[in-house]
């Protein structure tokens, strides 16, 4: 079977300029990523801000060209399909639905436009089709006459995932798609995702900084740090024991509603990961807790993990 | 215990809107209140009302509102400016909306201490590369001389703290301090403040909509949905029993690693909170509430259960143990 998502050595460099006389300096926003997502499976992608998650999510989209390597969307070049095709295959579902729905239209015209772009279809079937899927995300006939700042965060979020499914794609790509809501509604648009999923076959690549969220919705978990995936494996196999020690840290961290607990000590230091400067060796060496001198020379090779996961440490 | 500060029956209107209708909370000497609750709920409101700092439009009353036995509704707007950044002091979500980005970290700390105490800029600078020190700052000779943009969001917000203490605070509001930081660099700042209210004997008023964090850091929680406190108890207690059914029904979204039953859905809360108009009566959860009746639109009762565990809802204490599973 083709997978939904295969992504094999993917690179992305981007050369910024920090002044206008500083020296132009290479950043490196992914670094070698190979990875595929079966059809009908969710690969959730976490790690902290700078790790080239979403510049990950942008070259699958085909919105940003790499550097090297190559994005298979169903079997497919995405460079080769033109932006028709490529929006009837693959959608996006953004962080702040308020920023990604135009303001000044109505939500069902908003939801009408991948509609209408694709330039295939009759006023009736736009309605039909608008109508239908509004329906399926739970917004009503009335929801669909307001205009975005009329609807609570929930529901522009419900909007968004409108808009990206009216084409009938086979793959979305949520980027943080729950991070900007509250608990409450966090809740019901995860379980929303989850049912659509189920009942239109869908494939998500699912990132988040909230691991607690991708553990909820992820069949598989990859973990990035400053570019790389250093971990990846089945979620209920990386949970119950992650081999990396950032993996590790990342699972600490999150604070479980357990009163009496405490705060732990991640011991991750006070040093940022900046991507512009990857340290030599293992790029985590600087705040790992457990690196020896190898880690400060040797970058560490991609080592297999049971049950079928990779991860990138000499310690593991 | 003694309260440091202590809010009773806070209302807090923009107009026609109500934002706060009727706050009761109480921060001990050297404890944690955290005000928990989602977007619009009136918790950053609260805090604002306190510090006296509302946006213009704003009115508050108060049946009672004293820090340190002053009462600050009686205080004029200049006596009050003396107290903020003073002996109140506020940290907030963004440090960069809340650091002038056109001055450098050092200028910016020694106003604090300056403006409230006198004494020289130098001695201010000096006080405040010791403070950055203390909240984790490596190198604070070094970043006295920077700018807002040149740091991280993690040392951003330490900036921020380090600035909140230059003068001794007694009270630390805290808005959503680590809502825009990574998990990773949140457990620090959660550590860092949990150290400095060992250390200086801090009260501090935390404001999340972040369970975890509530449950890792509060002495004492106080539960907001719509403008009201529905629920406060020691936090052990509102974690192992919660009477309000939004208590209930917020504990249920989150999460939690390890326990995670994927095929199954999450508990959500469903609906909108409502938009509260002049002359609301009664309960503002019961249209979303599985429990509720007509009894929930009429006046509510205050259910005390225990020492200083009370609710706002129709339900007896207990009445979650008679339901089926």
């Amino acid at each position: 079977m083709t997978a939904a998502i295969e992504v094999k050595n993917l690179r992305c460099e981007f050369r910024v300029r920090t002044g206008l006389m500083a020296a132009e300096k290479r950043v490196i926003a992914v670094d070698d990523v190979t990875f595929s997502v079966p059809a009908g499976s969710v690969l959730g992608v976490v790690g902290e801000s700078g790790c080239g998650k979403s510049t990950l999510a942008r070259m699958i989209l085909g919105l940003l060209k790499p550097t090297a390597g190559t994005v298979l969307v169903d079997g497919k070049r995405l460079f080769d399909l033109d932006r028709k095709a490529r929006a009837r295959l693959i959608q996006p579902v953004f962080q702040d639905p308020f920023a990604s729905l135009n303001p000044r239209r109505r939500i069902k015209d908003i939801v009408a436009l991948p509609l209408e772009a694709q330039g295939a279809f009759s006023r009736a079937e736009i309605d039909r089709r608008v109508g239908g899927i509004l329906e399926r995300v739970g917004l009503s006939a009335a929801m669909g006459e307001r205009m975005p700042a009329q609807l609570s965060g929930g529901q522009r979020q419900r909007a968004a995932i409108a808009r990206a499914l009216v084409l009938e794609p086979r793959i979305v790509i949520c980027d943080e798609p729950t991070s900007a809501l509250d608990v409450s509604v966090q809740a019901q648009i995860l379980n929303l995702l989850a049912d659509l999923r189920r009942d239109l076959g869908l494939t998500y690549l699912f990132i988040s900084h909230n691991l607690a969220v991708v553990e909820h919705v992820a069949s598989e978990v990859a973990v990035m740090y400053l570019g790389r995936i250093v971990e990846r494996n089945e979620t209920d196999a990386l949970f119950r024991a992650p081999a990396h020690p950032y993996t590790q840290a990342l699972l600490e961290s999150v604070l479980t509603p357990e009163p009496g607990r405490g705060v732990p000590d991640i011991g991750l230091g006070d040093i940022m990961p900046d991507p512009s400067n990857i340290p030599p060796g293992c790029r985590f060496n600087p705040r790992c807790r457990i690196a020896v001198e190898r880690c400060r020379h040797e970058a560490p090779a991609r080592m297999v993990r049971p049950p079928q996961g990779m991860v990138e440490c000499h310690l593991a | 215990m003694s309260a440091l500060l202590e809010v009773e029956e806070l209302q807090v209107s923009f107009g026609r809107t109500a934002a706060v209708r009727g706050a009761s909370f109480r921060v001990a000497k050297g404890e944690t209140h955290c005000l928990v609750g989602e977007s619009g709920c009136g918790k950053s409101v609260s805090a604002l009302a306190v510090m006296n700092l509302l946006a213009r439009g704003g009115q508050r009353s108060a049946k009672r509102m004293s820090f340190a036995g002053t009462d600050l509704t009686s205080l004029s707007d200049r006596e009050m400016a003396r107290l903020r950044g003073n002996r109140m002091a506020m940290i907030f979500q963004e440090p960069m909306t809340s650091l002038n980005p056109a001055f450098t970290i050092g200028s910016q700390m020694a106003e604090v201490l300056t403006r409230h105490k006198g004494g020289s800029r130098a001695a201010a600078l000096d006080r405040a590369a010791e403070l950055m020190g203390r909240v984790g700052i490596t190198a604070p000779g070094m970043r006295l001389g920077q700018f807002p943009h040149q740091l991280s969001g993690g040392l951003r917000q330490r900036v921020m703290i380090a600035m909140a203490l230059m003068c001794d605070p007694e009270l630390l509001i805290a808005d959503e301090p680590t809502t825009a930081l990574d998990v990773t660099v949140q457990a620090q700042i959660l550590r860092l403040l949990a150290s400095l209210k060992r250390e200086f004997g801090l009260s501090i008023l935390l404001i999340t909509h972040d369970l975890g964090i509530v449950a890792r850091v509060a002495d004492h929680v106080s539960v907001m949905y719509a403008g009201e406190v529905v629920e406060r108890a020691p936090t052990a207690e509102l974690f192992r029993a919660p009477q309000h059914p939004y208590t209930r029904g917020l504990l249920s979204c989150v999460p939690v690693p390890g326990r995670v039953q994927r095929d199954k859905p999450l508990g959500s809360i469903p609906g909108i909170v409502p938009a509260i108009g002049a002359g609301f009566a009664g309960c503002a959860f019961r249209s979303r509430c599985a429990h509720a009746n007509e009894t929930c639109t009429r006046a509510i009762p205050r259910r005390p259960m225990g020492d200083a565990h009370d609710y706002l809802c129709r339900l007896e204490p207990g009445w979650a143990e008679l339901q089926p599973a």
